[in-house]
């Protein structure tokens, strides 16, 4: 390790003012830090003298380290989709993984080739550190997409929210909404049939020239994407192989949906991790299932054949499409999450409530997790405002009570 | 009373002093006052280099409050003043005769005598008021008194070391009816649960139980009677109030200190009495540990003091308020590979992700940062550092925003920097939290003044 010192030691003067890479800065900066612990120390007054070993790297990389169950599994289920739109009986472990990593593998990349080489040029423009927030973001935008979401979509639709979401904004704690999921509003809402319909999500790709070439018309929706052809109390949602699906297969998560939030199972294996790191906010996870089973709760109560998803029970609207995900990694983005105690309650409640309402009663956006997260974002500032004034006006009572008394 | 606080920071640092009981004297042989420990104080000096002092002669005064002092801690003649740029009055250093010739201050028995013999003897310098935590002003009319009897940051020592004895209850007493006359409230006495202080007729004694900040006399007002737009509260530490009882029994200004020599370097850590603005080199004179390493002497806590160096000629004094000195590696001299991957159980973090967090050990941190300075991300870190009832997360954007309405109505006058130093720590933005709350309480008090 020490001749790595000594190398990046070495070629430091040359990303300095005046060096012949100066432009690139930002860049080595970025990589020194990471490597290296930054030797700053505290400042001599007015300071404290030593600081928590915890920093925002770490905050991210445990972020990125509890998305990970889902992106394992996201490879398994692609693979197994793929596979079962076949027909095969027989499924071999490494076989659909691979494929599932193959789908993936370009999609990673093309998001953090485009996110990282933004924040790169900015940060240097502007004189600033890297910072690590789009580690959890280029993550997370694979993660919530269709497995063969286009590239060059990907990348239009990354850049679109990672300049106009966060940078013009003032970059990583700025942003006002969730860059990931402005990523997937853009690409829903700009590329409908990319992100919507009866073949988007059973990947049927050959990537690097693997995989099976798939029958013609074959399809099957999301469980989500049926229920809108659906009517009447009893609800029959299928696989790809035409069977039905069941509650433990949802809960698991081999069943068609975007490429890491299918499987509920490995979602609460993140939130484990996330809540035992204490890096995710109870009250916002622990809100937004509530909310979501209230207002699931209420629908279901007042089923009507007019809106089909009315007739999902509480535990189905958890365990179907992008809810749960949602509630564990969106919501709690601390950035863009409300930031007072009381302010996570009320939003992580209205996320769920807001989320179940769209997906129940608006048949034309069978994914209301994602926008029930944006529009409360919008909202996020609004609640801490009404919070922070009941402690101000707590204060003022205290001081009014008194001039009452004496 | 016992008041439970929950909120706040628990750190075990090694070198804690083991016995409290052996206190070794170190006689000085200078002293300095710095006029930089005493916010709101515009000094003036009132000596000249040769002019021979005795333990309480004013050394300089206040530009605006001309009655307020700050006194020789020790008897002989002044060496040295210290201006930096602009002439700005650094220190003012006294060479130490040994002797104890001492002023004597009449004893006053009305308010405004007090008052006037408090200001004039220097000993209205170690007290804070709030609004501003700066130094009181003689004609503030207080509300209440707060005086914290523990300090519960890292490796402190009980305040009551090396005053304990029959003549401690009497003295604070005297103390305490003294500054009776000042306050038209009430005077307050923060002790720590099972701490062993009688009670002082006249004060009410509230117990905290609780981490740091627990020990600050702002985070026990606020829980006891918080401070309001309008009102001046003073707080105070039970060593000056010990002081104030000293004067009120013989005239005299104590200008002892018992001093904590701790932290992770030193390989004896013990107490030492010592007098206040000693050199920090001579108190801790053969107790550095053999190391090789760079290494940051703190005049302080780790929290709240202030790195001094050891040349004679710099700043190597020890510093307001003068109860502790601590020694931790500097660190700007280690090479860590992924450090924010690390799982070290040397590591110390108020975060779970660190194997330390869960071993019951004492920590050796050195001074870096161990970050980069981001935006605020994560929530909630400051409040669960900050045992008041004030949105800290708020007043910090208000303050940064230089918003006077905004920090009026989040309370910017109930804090202080100090209050600010546990949820400094836990950041993991690495924000200069005591900083930002000092530029801000002074911003405030020069627009409103």
């Amino acid at each position: 390790m020490a001749s790595l010192r000594k190398y990046l030691d070495r070629i430091k003067p040359d990303f300095e003012p005046g060096g012949k890479f100066h432009a690139l800065h930002s860049v080595f900066d970025g990589f020194e830090t990471f490597l290296y612990t930054p030797r700053t120390t505290s400042a001599p007054r007015n300071a404290v003298h030593i600081h928590d070993s915890m920093d925002s790297k770490r905050t991210m990389i445990i972020v990125v380290l509890a998305l990970m169950p889902c992106f394992f599994f996201g490879m398994y289920n692609t693979g197994y989709q793929h596979q079962l739109a076949l027909g095969i009986n027989e499924f071999q472990f490494w076989d659909m993984m691979l494929y599932g990593f193959l789908t993936i593998l370009p999609r990673v990349a093309v998001a953090y080739i485009v996110g990282l080489g933004i924040e790169f040029i900015v940060a240097q423009w502007r004189k600033e550190e890297i910072q690590e927030g789009f580690l959890v973001t280029g993550i997370l935008i694979p993660l919530i997409c269709p497995a063969e979401i286009p590239l060059w979509m990907l990348a239009v639709a990354t850049a679109f929210s990672v300049i106009f979401v966060k940078e013009v904004f003032g970059g990583t704690g700025y942003n006002v909404l969730n860059v990931a999921l402005v990523t997937r509003a853009f690409l829903f809402f700009a590329y409908p049939a990319s992100m919507s319909g009866d073949n988007v999500y059973i990947a049927s790709g050959k990537p690097f020239g693997y995989g099976y070439e798939l029958p013609d018309g074959f399809s099957c929706a999301t469980p989500l994407g049926q229920l809108a052809t659906q009517s009447g109390p009893d609800i029959a949602l299928t696989g790809v192989d035409g069977s039905a699906i069941s509650l433990w297969q949802a809960f698991i998560g081999l069943i068609p949906g975007s490429f890491g939030e299918t499987s509920t199972l490995c979602i609460l294996i993140g939130a484990v991790i996330l809540l035992a790191a204490g890096i995710a906010s109870w009250r916002i996870i622990l809100s937004v299932v509530a909310g979501g089973l209230f207002m699931a709760w209420i629908a279901n109560t007042f089923a009507s054949p007019l809106y089909p998803a009315s007739y999902l029970s509480p535990v189905e609207q958890l365990l179907f499409g992008g809810f749960a995900f949602a509630a564990v990694f969106m919501a709690t983005d601390p950035v863009t999450a409300a930031r007072t105690n009381t302010g996570k309650y009320i939003y992580g409640f209205l996320i769920g409530v807001i989320a179940i309402l769209i997906r129940t009663y608006n048949n034309g956006y069978p994914e209301g997790a994602m926008l029930a997260v944006l529009l409360m974002n919008c909202f996020a500032p609004l609640i801490d405002w009404c919070v922070v004034q009941s402690n101000i006006r707590r204060r003022m009572n205290r001081l009014n009570a008194k001039s009452v008394r004496s | 009373m016992e008041i439970k606080l929950k909120k706040g920071l628990k750190l075990n640092l090694e070198g804690a002093v083991t016995d409290i009981t052996a206190i070794r004297d170190v006689r000085p042989t200078r002293c300095a006052i710095v006029p930089d420990d005493y916010p709101g104080l515009t000094p003036k000096a009132d000596v000249k280099v040769g002019d021979s002092v005795k333990i309480g002669t004013p050394l300089l005064h206040d530009k605006k409050n001309p009655e307020i002092n700050l006194v020789s801690p020790v008897s002989g003649h002044v060496v040295e003043i210290r201006r930096g740029e602009r002439r700005k009055l650094l220190a003012i250093v006294v060479e130490n005769d040994g002797s104890a010739d001492s002023e004597n201050f009449a004893i006053p028995s009305d308010a405004e005598g007090v008052r006037a013999v408090l200001a004039r003897s220097g000993l209205l310098a170690l007290m804070r008021r709030r609004p501003y935590d700066i130094i009181p002003s003689p004609d503030d009319q207080v509300r209440d008194i707060f005086i914290t009897a523990f300090d519960s940051a890292p490796l402190a020592a009980p305040m009551t070391a090396g005053i304990e004895g029959d003549a401690l209850k009497a003295t604070l007493e005297k103390a305490v009816s003294a500054l009776a006359l000042i306050t038209t409230g009430k005077i307050y006495i923060g002790r720590h649960h099972g701490m062993a202080l009688p009670t002082i007729k006249g004060a009410e004694m509230i117990d905290f139980n609780g981490p740091h900040p627990a020990g600050c006399a702002g985070i026990q007002a606020a829980a006891i009677a918080p401070v309001n737009k309008g009102e001046v509260i003073w707080t105070l530490d039970l060593t000056t109030l010990f002081r104030i009882g000293r004067l009120f029994t013989d005239g005299c200004f104590d200008p002892s200190a018992i001093v904590a020599v701790t932290g992770p370097e030193i390989k004896n850590p013990s107490i030492v009495r010592t007098s206040i603005g000693a050199p920090v080199t001579e108190i801790i004179n053969g107790m550095l540990a053999e190391e090789k390493h760079h290494r940051r002497i703190i005049s302080g806590n780790v929290l709240t003091g202030q790195a001094v160096g050891t040349s004679a000629d710099g700043d190597c004094w020890l510093h307001y308020p003068y109860r502790q000195v601590t020694v931790i590696a500097e660190g700007d001299d280690v090479d860590e590979f992924m450090g924010w991957a690390s799982l070290a159980p040397g590591k110390m973090s108020t975060s779970r992700t660190f194997p330390g967090y869960f071993l019951h050990r004492a920590f050796r941190p050195d001074a870096r940062i161990n970050g980069g300075r981001r935006a605020m991300i994560m929530s909630g870190q400051y409040d669960d550092m900050i045992p008041m009832d004030i949105m800290p997360e708020y007043l910090i954007k208000a303050i940064m925003a230089r918003d006077i309405d905004a920090m009026e109505k989040l309370g910017i006058y109930e804090v202080a920097p100090e209050d600010f130093a546990a949820a400094e720590y836990a950041d993991t933005s690495k924000l200069p939290l005591q900083q930002i709350v000092r530029d801000g309480l002074e911003y405030l008090r020069k627009e409103l003044e």
